[in-house]
């Protein structure tokens, strides 16, 4: 089991924490919803829960909760950049199939 | 796949509903466009990486408008389409316009309608159009940079703009198909991007010097609320009068004659000075050189410019400007001791002596950590990025607030109070009212502002009547009265009979024409006057339900007396006659008595007219008809 993070994001999120100036880390999940089946949860952490995974990747703490991360094992999280527009990316190896606008996925 | 940002806790937005809002700052000479993305404000760059869009659109034959660097490129080869500083215009009339400043720049039209058009090779333009150019532009590089259309955004209107100037922005707005969420004012936004809101309550400046425009506002936070105490400024000073002063400068120690000089020499030795004033924020000396474009003879010209040098240049205008503070103070009636703190906003407070100055002036270290470009269009984005409803609600922002209660007048002159005062805006409230007399097709709804319990000691703000309700039993129609108060202070009333839809609605500005001082005098007056309206209240209330119940023993008798014994109608009348005699008096208990006689004499009586009225109703029918 594991979550990774790339240098970029990395370096982002910790920027994000630090301006922010509250939180223990990053929460990623899953939830069911949009076109395509599931979409992705990314926000910030200001309590680990009970049946939280943490992985701690480059310095940066990332809770998963045990349920997402049958979804999300495996994947790393990218920032991009895609002309004016910046943002997270998953790498998910679990992912089948994205809906077209890619904001959800199956497996 | 989609880029996403990070979210407060159990605030992630499902596929397809991500809100995004923006911040712009729509300024006289350059204009911003923030947002926050990942719980972090940020402005938004173009493709070439600039924050700043120039305030300036050109109009061509063919071919859409050009806005901002590109145009302003062509200010001097082709003045009259190239539109700069239009935000002056925006919402005023040509005598307005030709009595404010030169109005040589440009070839207005007087056009029927009130608005004045700029003549342009694409026809005649109205300053609106100018602004929703611009606007256009930015939403265009926001919606870019954020991959999705904008939910909404909070546009940035100086403090002392009129309710015209602030529509035609709003007009603006929606010609480049902007919803506005709402206009904030100026140094609010800069309030609110040092956090201010959040700290404590007292009075705060905003001393705001930008390229062309000089505005000092001065602002009370007060329970999370930034009221605008006064404000000052000078529409026609700026940064552009640095360069100009320091260009004097240069002219004079070169030994050029100002009168030979070419446009574009001019504008090479305005640039040169611009230059030298923004390296001398940093430095103590730098070099200055006119190159032989400016100097007639092709020599080159060199100097050293110091900041000693270029303070004695600017000092007269920072002066100006704190002859404007002074007024400003005045204004509001305070003194420089009670001033918390002093927000820098603008690029010409990044000059060191205007930052001593001003900081010597209001006796306190101006804030200076936000880059004084972007911090109005910084706080515009927050206010944006909480409108829009990307937050958790305790965080909710409190920026206005009702100031006196708006309500309804009910039966007998009362008010029932609909919204409180002190409630947020935007907020709407609704209560049921019902119909007085049997048969009544229509409501005359009167809506009030005040603090008080008579219609007599409120504010009257509007009146509308509610036609067409279906004739029917006093008190069995349902008419749901709705207040709605938006964003910007407007008020919207609407009455809708639920049985039959009727409905019928009026706008009003419930804090039109109404200056502090009277808010407080009504304030004031509804605290010492709180006892006796509770009993005024109390009596006209007993007075209406006695009313009430006089007419509706008045027509049952009328209807069925057959159904009375003698001694029964004599009881009956007796109460009556008590109850008419002490609805004239002034006892609200004695009425309240009296009544109960009433309904006590009267019970037999109405329980025998309903067992009537059904027997009557089921005579004939069969049961399993019901």
């Amino acid at each position: 089991m594991s979550i990774t993070l790339t240098q970029s994001a990395a370096d982002r999120i910790r920027g994000f924490l630090e301006n922010r100036g509250k939180g223990v880390g990053l929460r990623l999940g899953v939830k069911t919803s949009g076109c395509s089946g599931m979409a992705y949860v990314i926000e910030f952490a200001d309590e680990i829960g009970s049946d939280d995974e943490v992985f701690e990747d480059k310095g940066v703490r990332v809770l998963v909760d045990t349920k997402s991360l049958i979804y999300l094992d495996g994947t790393e999280l990218d920032y991009a950049k895609e002309g004016l527009n910046e943002g997270f990316k998953f790498n998910n190896p679990n992912v089948k199939d994205n809906c077209g606008c890619g904001e959800s996925f199956t497996v | 796949m989609a880029l996403l940002q990070i979210s407060e806790p159990g605030q992630a937005a499902a596929p397809h509903q991500h809100k995004l809002a923006a911040g712009i700052d729509l300024g006289t000479t350059n204009s911003l466009v923030a947002t926050v993305r990942s719980g972090k404000v940020e402005t938004l760059p173009d493709a070439q990486g600039r924050h700043l869009l120039p305030s300036v659109v050109r109009y061509r034959e063919m071919g859409a408008p050009q806005v901002g660097a590109i145009a302003k490129q062509s200010a001097i080869s082709d003045p009259r389409n190239t539109i700069s500083s239009v935000k002056r215009y925006v919402g005023r009339g040509l005598a307005d316009i030709c009595k404010g400043c030169s109005c040589s720049e440009y070839e207005f039209v007087d056009s029927d309608s009130s608005v004045p058009r700029i003549r342009t090779v694409a026809g005649d333009i109205s300053p609106v159009e100018v602004s929703a150019e611009i606007l256009k532009n930015l939403k265009q590089r926001a919606e870019e940079t954020l991959g999705g259309e904008l939910t909404g955004v909070v546009i940035t209107v100086p403090a002392y703009f009129d309710d015209a100037q602030r529509q035609s922005t709003k007009d603006a707005a929606q010609l480049a198909g902007l919803q506005v969420l709402r206009l904030l004012n100026e140094p609010t936004a800069a309030a609110v991007a040092y956090g201010l809101d959040k700290g404590s309550e007292g009075v705060h400046v905003v001393y705001d010097l930008g390229g062309g425009t000089f505005d000092i506002s001065i602002l009370r936070l007060n329970r999370g609320v930034f009221e605008v105490m006064s404000t000052a400024g000078n529409t026609a000073l700026g940064g552009d009068d640095f360069d100009r002063i320091i260009a004097q400068w240069l002219i004079q120690q070169a030994g050029l004659d100002p009168s030979a000089l070419s446009a574009g020499q001019m504008r090479a030795i305005l640039l040169e000075a611009c230059r030298a004033k923004e390296a001398l924020s940093d430095t103590e000396a730098v070099n200055v050189f006119l190159s032989d474009d400016a100097v007639a003879d092709s020599s080159v010209w060199r100097g050293e410019l110091t900041r000693t040098r270029l303070n004695e240049l600017i000092d007269p205008l920072i002066k100006k400007t704190l002859s404007s503070c002074r007024r400003a103070l005045r204004d509001a009636g305070i003194d420089v001791d009670e001033i918390e703190d002093v927000v820098m906003v603008g690029g010409s407070t990044r000059s060191p002596r205007v930052r001593e100055l001003v900081g010597d002036f209001f006796h306190c270290e101006p804030m200076v950590d936000i880059d004084p470009d972007k911090v109005v269009a910084a706080g515009a984005a927050i206010q944006a990025d909480i409108l829009v409803g990307n937050k958790p609600d305790d965080e909710m922002l409190l920026l206005d607030v009702i100031p006196l209660s708006l309500g309804i007048e009910t039966m007998g002159g009362l008010v029932e109070k609909i919204i409180s005062r002190n409630t947020t805006i935007p907020s709407a409230k609704a209560q049921d009212f019902t119909t007085f007399k049997d048969g009544q097709t229509a409501l005359a709804v009167h809506v009030v502002q005040g603090e008080r319990e008579l219609v007599s000691d409120c504010r009257s703000l509007a009146r509308f009547e509610l036609r067409g309700i279906p004739p029917m039993v006093a008190g069995s129609a349902r008419i749901r009265v709705t207040f709605q108060v938006d964003a910007d202070g407007l008020l919207s009333v609407t009455a809708r009979e639920q049985i039959s839809g009727v409905e019928s609605t009026v706008q009003v500005k419930p804090s039109f024409g109404l200056t502090d001082g009277e808010i407080e005098t009504m304030l004031r007056e509804s605290m010492s006057h709180a006892k006796e309206d509770i009993v005024a209240r109390m009596l006209r209330e007993q007075q209406v339900e006695a009313d009430r119940i006089l007419e509706s023993v008045a027509s049952a008798i009328t209807a069925d007396a057959a159904l009375l014994t003698d001694v029964e109608r004599t009881q009956i009348d007796i109460a009556l006659a008590e109850l008419r005699k002490m609805r004239d008096g002034d006892d609200p208990q004695k009425i309240k008595s009296a009544i109960e006689a009433l309904n006590a004499a009267s019970t037999d009586f109405a329980a025998r007219r309903m067992d009537a009225s059904i027997q009557s109703a089921m005579t004939g029918h069969k049961v399993d008809e019901f």
